[in-house]
């Protein structure tokens, strides 16, 4: 059922709106040239980071399709009738979403870095502190997604509890994409873990206070 | 016998409002429980309680396993009603033809009218090998022809062995023992 489950989540991102959140990254990198003007040696120190808000900004956007669609429509209910826990339904949605969403954004992030004119070597930590963050990134969202599941005004709440929760991968995410030495990319891993291992506890616990 | 569904003492709290208390009620193999009362006396809690999905305020609730139909489709819109239906396992075809949706099999889901739609809810439950089956105002929106399958799928399901608790403001054709909630 698990895999039925990652299966069917993934074919509905596919189908539906998965281009959306890299569509919006593009958008977002594409801006920041304008806002900060075409000075190469400015916009090559500033890239990576931008990056990091770009791929922040666009973990917002599915988080309304996540969690309240199935909540909605009684999905979840017939999960835990058909004897899967609610834990296994939140790692299942954390598998998905981050297939739906990891590497279109690592891809979305080539463009992005040659608009920015990343150095080249800079891109490869970029890359690679990108892979280890999204993980994280895609846990939160489905926690956060679980969390207001149900709520009035759920993706306006969602964003302002998602960005500030998203800081300490902010910070050693956009740390290894500039500086290898720095041992940021251990950390960045570290917190991406703790936020995976936390998703399916609170996705679960969520969902089930949210049948109350 | 080893009944599927037993209420001990059971009591249901709705914010803030008690619905019923120390309510008992059990439901052994063949046995079938129709569930009556006003608009907002607890049959919907009820059923939620039986299936598990909400928690008690007190009283202990034993259940063997049960499959739920109510007002929830919990079909994929996009998907044709057999994939729909399929992601949920079970025997769907046979459940297709007894609610004589076979002819639909290739429709989507968003394109069912109301009465389609319950015959689909109706098809989940009837799919599933769950010997406990709890049913939130099954006859809304269907018609007479749905009626008269339901009737047959129920009295099947009762003769092997199955336990059927429904909640509904009409009759329910068949033998059926009443409780009154709210009274």
């Amino acid at each position: 059922m698990i895999g039925a489950l990652i299966a069917r989540d993934v074919r509905r991102a596919i189908g539906g709106a998965a281009w959306l959140p890299v569509g919006f990254f593009l958008v977002v990198a594409t801006l920041i040239p304008f806002a900060v003007g075409p000075d190469p040696q400015l916009l090559g120190r500033i890239a990576s980071g931008g990056l990091w808000i770009a791929a922040l900004t666009a973990a917002l956007l599915p988080i309304e399709r996540l969690v309240e669609p199935d909540r909605a429509s009684g999905v979840l209910d017939q999960l835990s009738l058909h004897g899967v826990s609610e834990e296994a339904v939140g790692a299942a949605k954390v598998s998905a979403h981050w297939l739906t969403f990891g590497p279109l954004l690592l891809v979305a992030a080539l463009p992005s870095s040659f608009i920015l004119g990343l150095a080249p070597e800079a891109l490869g930590r970029t890359i690679i502190a990108l892979t280890v963050g999204t993980p994280g990134l895609a846990a939160l969202a489905v926690m956060v997604a679980a969390l207001t599941a149900g709520l009035p005004r759920a993706g306006a709440l969602a964003g302002v509890m998602l960005l500030p929760l998203a800081v300490p991968l902010l910070i050693f995410g956009a740390g290894a994409s500039g500086d290898a030495a720095s041992g940021a990319l251990l950390l960045e891993a570290a917190i991406s873990l703790l936020l995976v291992a936390a998703a399916p506890l609170v996705t679960g616990a969520a969902i089930r206070a949210a049948r109350t | 016998m080893k009944p599927l569904l037993r209420f001990d003492r059971v009591s249901c709290r709705r914010g803030g409002r008690l619905l019923f208390e120390d309510l008992d009620l059990q439901l052994g193999p063949g046995e079938a429980l129709h569930l009556t009362g006003p608009n907002g006396s607890g049959k919907s809690s009820l059923i939620r309680l039986a299936a598990g999905l909400l928690r008690a305020e007190g009283g202990t609730i034993d259940r063997s396993g049960a499959a739920v139909a109510d007002e929830h489709l919990a079909l994929d819109r996009e998907l044709s009603l057999n994939r729909a239906l399929a992601f949920w396992g079970g025997n769907f075809d046979r459940a297709m033809q007894a609610l004589d949706l076979a002819r639909l099999a290739s429709v989507p889901v968003r394109l069912l009218s109301t009465g389609q739609a319950k015959r689909a809810t109706l098809a989940r439950v009837a799919a599933s090998s769950a010997p406990l089956w709890l049913l939130d105002e099954p006859l809304n929106g269907l018609d007479a022809d749905g009626v008269e399958r339901l009737e047959a799928l129920l009295a099947a399901h009762l003769e092997k062995g199955g336990a059927v608790l429904a909640a509904s403001h009409g009759p329910l054709g068949g033998s059926w023992s009443k409780m009154e909630l709210g009274s």
